[in-house]
């Protein structure tokens, strides 16, 4: 078929005659600028709200310019690491003590968690919240207690805002869920830049400097582990644990991810994670897998551990087990240190005392 | 290359002549567009907490809107498809005003998911680490952008032809045209996968929805440009036959017929299953414990598309007016299905079994408004010079000629 795509002449008609452009006026002048004027003003007017940008919002040319963590020669780290130490400072007028640490040779870090021990008091929940710097207002926190009722582990039969006077409630057990740092985590495969990553350890770190915000990490999780920097976060400076490093619990800006990190900073240098620690019942388990004689290596031998969401295939790092001897109630010893505490912790805000190990 | 850059400032120029109509429409399109910079420079102030998302819901409008555009960006290759297959003859002078609209959804989708990033300023770094071919999102990327690249081409080379009056050389643009068939799929389906490949979100994790994300932008892209013929019928003296119309509401027709079969594929297996994978479905169309901020979208949606598909299938589409109607209403009911009724309901509830629910705060609506009226700006920018050009009112060798008067129209009923 031929192909007009105009109508009118044929190429054989001749060319007519060349005809001028309309002159200008000064009247079409005067109204061509006069429009011009106009919206370049609204443009003016809609770009204003950008003045409210603060000072350190700004991206200077060495952030903008910094590499991606697995690019960066030691010479690069130190250089990004002395610039975050003096934002910090300047900031929060704490000088902070970051450090890009590296996972040791020879461990792959493993958790399990007793749920026959866990009274759901959330502790771990703030302990880390003070151990990681999260945003304080919106407060962000990397830990979830769901409180589900005895006889299912289906997690939407569970309740995420429980506030008791005292826990635990006899009717329900409580789960605590946080990044479970799969062998084969999806939000890994699923992020375009590749902010976020599994370390040889097994823990899954994001670089901060690295993430484009597109949370389609946040999306692929199936366990609900990942934050958002909705807005720039803010940590009361008396409140800035000072003991810091490049993957994990350095200050985060604005529109990046975060999540657990097992808290590496403490683990890949001998200290448990802050949660741990925090944890009264002594639920929380935590080592290195690949030690035969650790209790991980041995609960896993020994108890009838599972994981969270099987079916996905993400091979979670995070196991859970019922304590065999108890099978319908909670460990006495639990249950004892539970009477001793009384009281629950409210499910969000409430700043926790200041844990020991902060400065 | 003089000619060229000659070209470029003469259909700048163009495009702001015009009637008062015409006037109105791009004052009250820019109007908007900066109440939408406004809103977006309040976000990019304040972080993505202006908008309505939360960590529990996680993508909401913007996304969505992504969603739909860059299916209204893949409809025009049901224009192509007939003219450049089955050598359709009515169609043929209309195939471009599609791919003029596919270069215009492009950039709204591409808007889109830019204003969804917590960190726009790191955009670069997708250039310096592109986790290709593992992430759906750098498929993602290379589609959409290969596709706006080839319908610039497209459509520039074939505009440039007229201007100067040449036969367009069909090794230039016809392998291109072939190519853009198959990448208009891709951009499709690979947006799709984008959703179904998370095993985390039952609710999209369904080899359905690549096809029925097809169906439904091969129904909602025509519908909108059978609108915009209409106004370009109204408007101007470009010759729009009333059998394109035709032709395009058969497509429309079929298209929807078997987008709502799928949507109700999907519907009979989640719910007859009534497995714990139900429990997003249920939200949407029926609402989960007390919380039903959904159920009156999709029954709104269901609703308008059943009617606009009625429509459809009766003769009464044949007249103008109600042919209208069916467009405007299927394309706001694809909208609702396609944005509110699939993105957010696969947030609710939460992996953990948290319901929270999601409403799309003003900020977050104006900077969407913005955008739509940047896309409808630029997409009316480029037919309004367009037309004179392969009117041959506008060429190398003579400026612009103002459009003669109104000639007699072909009756309004398009009814033969």
């Amino acid at each position: 078929m031929t192909i007009r795509i105009w109508e009118g002449q044929s190429f054989n008609d001749p060319p007519p005659e060349p005809q001028r452009e309309a002159p200008v006026t000064r009247r079409s002048f005067l109204r061509t600028s006069s429009a011009a004027v106009g919206g370049v003003a609204a443009l003016a007017a809609a770009l204003s709200p950008l003045r409210d940008l603060k000072e350190d919002d700004a991206v200077s040319i060495d952030k903008f310019l910094q590499k991606h963590y697995k690019e960066m020669t030691p010479k690069e780290m130190e250089a990004a690491l002395a610039r975050i130490s003096a934002d910090v400072e300047k900031r929060y007028n704490i000088r902070p003590d970051i450090r890009d640490i590296k996972p040791m040779a020879g461990v792959e870090f493993v958790y399990a968690l007793n749920l026959s021990r866990c009274i759901g008091c959330r502790r771990c929940v703030h302990a880390c919240v003070n151990e990681n710097n999260q945003s304080r207002d919106p407060e962000i926190q990397y830990i979830r207690v769901v409180e589900m009722p005895r006889g299912t582990l289906d997690l939407e039969k569970g309740n995420h805002h429980y506030n008791r006077p005292t826990v635990p409630d006899a009717g329900h057990f409580y789960m605590p869920v946080q990044c479970h740092q799969c062998a084969n985590p999806p939000c890994v495969k699923v992020c375009p830049v590749e902010a976020t990553w599994k370390e040889l350890d097994g823990i899954v770190v994001i670089d901060y400097d690295w993430c484009i915000g597109c949370r389609y990490c946040e999306a692929a999780c199936p366990y609900w582990a990942r934050r958002f920097n909705f807005t720039k976060p803010s940590v009361p400076a008396d409140r800035l644990n000072p003991e810091m490093s490049y993957l994990s619990n350095r200050p985060r800006p604005k529109g990046v991810m975060e999540k657990c990190h097992f808290c590496l900073h403490r683990t890949r240098q001998g200290r448990l994670p802050a949660c741990l620690e925090a944890c009264p019942t002594g639920a929380r388990k935590f080592g290195n897998v690949l030690d035969p004689d650790s209790e991980v290596s041995q609960i896993l031998r020994t108890k009838r551990v599972f994981v969270l969401k099987e079916e996905v295939g993400t091979l979670p790092r995070f196991f859970y087990y019922f304590d065999e001897r108890y099978p319908r109630s909670l460990d006495p010893q639990a249950e004892s240190v539970a009477k001793s505490l009384g009281h629950a912790q409210p499910p969000a805000a409430a700043p926790a005392a200041p844990q020991e190990g902060h400065r | 290359m003089k000619q060229y850059l000659t070209f470029l400032i003469r259909c700048f120029r163009l495009s702001f002549v015009g009637d008062g109509r015409y006037y109105a429409w791009m004052f009250f399109l820019s109007v908007i567009v900066l109440l939408g910079i406004n809103a977006y420079c309040k976000q990019f102030v304040l972080g993505l907490g202006v908008t309505g998302m939360t960590d529990q819901v996680s993508w909401g409008l913007f996304i969505a809107n992504f969603t739909f555009l860059v299916g209204m960006a893949a409809a025009a290759v049901m224009l192509v498809i007939p003219v450049y297959i089955y050598h359709n003859r009515e169609l043929h002078d209309l195939v471009i005003f599609g791919e003029l609209f596919a270069v215009a959804a492009i950039v709204m989708a591409l808007l889109f998911v830019t204003v969804d990033l917590g960190r726009p300023d790191r955009f670069h770094h997708l250039m310096l680490r592109f986790n290709f071919p593992i992430s759906m999102l750098t498929w993602d990327v290379i589609v959409l952008n290969g596709y706006l690249v080839l319908n610039l081409h497209i459509c520039g080379y074939l505009i440039y032809c007229a201007y100067r009056r040449r036969e367009p050389s069909k090794l230039f643009y016809i392998p291109f045209v072939f190519v853009a068939i198959a990448w208009a799929v891709s951009i499709h389906t690979v947006t799709a996968f984008l959703y179904s490949g998370l095993g985390g979100r039952p609710f999209w994790n369904s080899a359905v929805i690549a096809p029925r994300f097809l169906a439904s932008a091969f129904a909602a892209g025509p519908a909108f440009l059978i609108l915009s013929l209409q106004v370009i019928r109204a408007t101007t003296t470009y010759n729009v036959p009333a059998r394109a119309l035709l032709t395009l509401r058969n497509i429309v027709t079929v298209a929807m017929s078997i987008n709502m079969f799928l949507l109700g594929c999907e519907v009979f297996t989640e719910f007859y299953t009534d497995s714990a994978h139900v429990a997003s479905a249920r939200y949407l169309f029926l609402g989960l414990e007390g919380r039903h901020a959904l159920v009156p979208w999709i029954w709104t949606a269901i609703t308008i598309n059943t009617i606009a598909l009625v429509l459809l299938y009766t003769p009464l589409s044949r007249a103008n007016r109600y042919l209208n109607t069916a467009c405007v209403l299927l394309i706001a009911g694809v909208w609702i299905e396609k944005g509110m009724g699939l993105i957010i309901p696969a947030f609710v509830p939460t992996p953990l079994g948290e319901i929270v629910e999601y409403k799309p705060t003003l900020n977050e609506s104006l900077v969407s408004l913005g955008i739509w009226a940047f896309g409808l700006l630029v997409f009316t920018i480029l037919v309004r010079v367009t037309i004179p050009v392969l009117a041959g009112r506008l060429s190398f060798d003579r400026p612009y000629e103002a459009e003669p008067a109104p000639a007699v129209q072909d009756p309004m009923e398009i009814r033969r």
